[in-house]
């Protein structure tokens, strides 16, 4: 009966998995990513994805600072920032942060202001979509582990 | 995937990782890892050079383009001019075609677009020579 706790939840890993390939969150580098994982680092991919977490918000703030300075002329800067969260967010298989990031560096080609602000806007949203469905899936991922861990009575 | 993994710890590889991007340096240590090739992480160019000064040296070297301090073409034409003969394949984002013109002119032996996954990986390695498929 306990062995159900682990099936049922291993359901909604795979269910949550599955919507965010369907919406294109995510794509097939996220299976790359959890392929690496092993029994030498059986948190890669937390480790990982915290990493990207780390990163891409130091990214976003100094965006955010960039454009809101009324001086501002640095599009270089900003076109930099984003090739690393192109990067970054390629190399994780986290699609739709990727797409729209390409989105904003296009704008920011254009020196066209408007279309930065409202590019960063866009990015901001999916990267906290983004977030808060690796959150769920981590929490999911973890009472797997703590109920996989459970011992039937001897 | 693990069984069709190739494992060389045999060949004794060694490699250098060379990028800025901190996801990117996990994600490509651990790829080397999973294939058996001991390697070591740096952050720039520059960073490449200075390990080369130091004594070591690596068989193979995996050059992203776009870094502070020293970008890829800048380390790739200095490591070939410091005699540097280890096989040196760029990986980059993204690269407009004189981009990777350019990069391939400084000194590459082959060039990927990221993000690298153990079959591109294999594939430099096949293409350069450090590993049979069979």
């Amino acid at each position: 009966m306990l062995g159900f706790g682990v099936d049922r939840l291993q359901a909604d890993i795979n269910r949550l998995l599955t919507s965010l390939f369907h919406q294109g969150v995510l794509d097939e580098q996220f299976l790359q990513l959890q392929q690496l994982q092993d029994e030498t680092s059986p948190t890669f991919v937390y480790d990982v994805i915290n990493i990207y977490f780390d990163e891409s918000e130091k990214l976003l703030r100094s965006l955010r600072l960039l454009l809101m300075d009324r001086e501002f002329s640095d599009y270089k800067k900003i076109g930099l920032h984003l090739n690393q969260l192109v990067g970054s967010s390629s190399s994780i298989g986290a699609r739709r942060v990727r797409n729209v990031c390409v989105a904003f560096r296009s704008a920011s080609e254009l020196n066209n202001r408007p279309g930065c602000l409202r590019g960063l806007e866009i990015v901001e949203h999916e990267y906290h979509y983004l977030k808060n469905m690796m959150h769920e899936l981590f929490q999911l991922e973890q009472q797997r582990l703590l109920a996989a861990g459970v011992r039937y009575p001897m | 995937m693990a069984d069709e993994v190739p494992n060389l710890a045999e060949s004794k590889l060694t490699a250098l990782v060379v990028d800025d991007n901190y996801v990117n340096q996990s994600m490509h240590h651990k790829l080397l890892d999973r294939l058996g090739i001991e390697n070591d992480v740096v952050c720039n160019g520059q960073e490449a050079v200075d390990v080369h000064c130091s004594g070591r040296n690596y068989d193979l070297i995996l050059m992203d383009m776009d870094m502070p301090v020293m970008n890829g073409i800048q380390a790739t034409k200095r490591l070939r001019e410091m005699g540097i003969e280890s096989k040196i394949a760029g990986v980059t984002t993204r690269a407009k075609e004189e981009e990777m013109q350019e990069f391939m002119e400084a000194g590459l032996n082959d060039f990927q677009e990221k993000p690298l996954t153990i079959s591109k990986l294999l594939s430099i390695l096949h293409k350069l020579d450090f590993y049979v498929h069979t």
